[in-house]
């Protein structure tokens, strides 16, 4: 079990996230059919393979928080539509401008995911309850901030529990954004495909970090 | 669904490689980016860009052209295509001028040009962008901000490139191309899906008897979903609400588009414009210029849709500026 993140876990465990996405593509093409265009699995299973590429590419990464950008780069790089740019910014913009760090505290990961939580919505304009991967991200960050004392650990699991539920609650939503919104309340029942991933790279995250 | 097609990770590769190459008397690729480039481009004049998701051609790829488009970024199949796309895409094009870009609101759409914008202009390359809203069936008029972009994308495109073309620079071009976005209106309805290269299913079900009025081109749900119509009947319904919506009335003159989704023949909407044309006579709209043509599909889908764009004096003129593509051609007039 891992109490810090360092260059090589960080390359490491985006590389099982990238798997573990592209391995349920069915499930996000799935949930993205029901109210969506169907592409939320496609889109993301591209972005996350391209990541991982490069990831895999490069070496000797002097600071944790360049694997993330070099990662988030990727996808934002290459995905297209809108969760190229959300799901690039997850990764990239709480990683960008920060000063080098060759292994990360669970506080810091907890910072680095605020950051981008808050670039993510102010370019999304998306808010906790429009239906949207915010759904999911927001209460992860607040469930980090508020167990990242308690380890790294514990604090992913706090985090993907956190995720889980705001899966839960995008179905009670009415969607603001994307194609979804077009359906008003028919959309209710469904869960938002972007939660979904956010969901699944939060459990990538905590089972890297237990098995580790 | 039959596709002709080989491996769907390969499809966008491949169509663009196919399509340049058919074309490559005009057109050349982007060699890193999904960007279609006109080769012999008029200097010193402000550069049009626009784009979209693949999977609605000709637009945008097709639209690329002289008194037209100077390049388009192109994405995957119905997904926005990404910032470096846009980015690479308007700096292989750019003289010098500006840019332009002109794409169809959608959130992805909106997001990802953003952002191209803005590498751009840490370049100091000065940037503008007008994003098309014509589909009236997909918001009320006062979120027309909400409203999506469909096949009005032509009448946008014909006048923003005309503009361009006459030298305007780029805050008198961008003016120009906000004044048709802002007099153009579309509505449609749909009959059949179509299906996504890669996906098992079609992007939504449709009953065999049954029509959606105001349903969007990537299958967003629309306004009301009934048993199929005659086509005059289903005309007049779709005359109706676009002169709800547009500002369109006596004495006005307009030029119509009624675009095939993709399936719909050009039999069918011959008949649509038929009923459509005594409608607008008996109202007294003069139709300045008409097109029956498949410009804005997505894939198999059935149905059609169509546009007004509202004349003055300033859109006529750019209207009848001579274009070339290899999709869409005006002589000028």
């Amino acid at each position: 079990m891992l109490e810090v993140i360092t260059t090589e876990n960080a390359r490491d465990m985006l590389g099982y996230i990238a798997d573990k996405v592209i391995q349920q593509k069915p499930l996000l093409t799935e949930v993205d059919s029901a109210i969506g265009d169907g592409d939320h699995g496609i889109g993301m299973a591209g972005g996350m393979q391209k990541a991982k590429d490069k990831l895999m590419k490069q070496e000797g990464f002097d600071s944790v928080y360049k694997v993330f950008e070099t990662a988030g780069k990727a996808m934002l790089m290459s995905m297209g539509g809108a969760s190229g740019v959300i799901f690039g910014s997850l990764y990239l913009a709480g990683a960008k401008g920060m000063e080098i760090k060759s292994e990360l505290t669970a506080s810091d990961l907890a910072q680095m995911e605020r950051k981008s939580l808050e670039a993510i919505k102010e370019r999304g304009k998306a808010q906790p309850g429009d239906k949207t991967m915010v759904d999911a991200l927001e209460p992860a960050v607040i469930a980090m901030e508020n167990t990242c004392g308690e380890g790294l650990l514990e604090m992913l699991k706090a985090a993907e529990k956190a995720a889980e539920q705001g899966v839960e609650d995008s179905k009670q939503y009415v969607a603001k954004f994307g194609r979804a919104k077009s359906l008003m309340e028919r959309a209710i029942g469904y869960q938002d495909a972007g939660a979904t991933s956010v969901w699944l790279i939060f459990q990538g995250m905590r089972e890297y970090v237990e098995t580790h | 669904m039959k596709k002709i097609m080989n491996d769907a990770d390969n499809v966008i590769e491949e169509m663009m490689e196919g399509f340049v190459s058919a074309h490559e008397r005009y057109y050349e690729k982007h060699p890193d980016v999904n960007g279609v480039i006109l080769k012999d481009r008029r200097k010193d004049k402000v550069a049009l860009v626009i784009g979209g998701g693949s999977g609605h051609e000709p637009l945008f790829s097709g639209f690329v052209g002289k008194g037209l488009a100077d390049a388009a970024a192109c994405g995957n199949i119905f997904a926005s295509p990404d910032p470096n796309t846009i980015y690479e895409t308007a700096c292989a094009v750019d003289e010098g001028k500006g840019v332009l870009f002109l794409y169809g609101n959608y959130a992805g759409d909106n997001m990802n040009f953003d952002m191209g914008e803005e590498f751009l202009n840490d370049d100091d390359i000065p940037t503008a962008h007008v994003r098309i809203w014509d589909d009236v069936a997909s918001a009320p008029k006062e979120r027309i901000e909400d409203r999506r972009g469909i096949a009005g994308d032509l009448f946008v495109l014909k006048v923003a490139g005309a503009a361009c073309d006459a030298g305007l620079s780029l805050e008198e071009a961008t003016v120009v191309t906000e004044k048709a976005r802002d007099n153009t209106t579309s509505i449609g309805i749909a009959t059949q899906p179509g299906q996504l290269p890669g996906l098992d299913k079609p992007i939504f079900e449709l009953g065999e008897d049954e029509m959606e009025y105001g349903m969007g081109i990537h299958g967003e749900p629309g306004i009301e979903r009934t048993k199929m119509r005659p086509a005059d009947e289903l005309t007049e319904i779709l005359y109706k609400n676009l002169m709800e919506e547009s500002d369109v009335s006596a004495g006005d003159e307009i030029c119509v588009l009624v675009n095939s989704l993709g399936s719909t023949t050009l039999l069918e909407l011959s008949i649509v414009y038929r009923r459509l044309k005594g409608l607008l006579d008996a109202d007294g709209i003069k139709v300045y210029d008409a097109d029956l043509n498949r410009y804005c599909t997505s894939q198999e889908m059935g149905g059609f849709s169509i546009s007004f764009l509202k004349l003055d004096d300033e859109l006529k003129k750019y209207y009848d500026a001579p274009c070339y593509c290899p999709y869409y051609a005006k002589e000028g007039k």
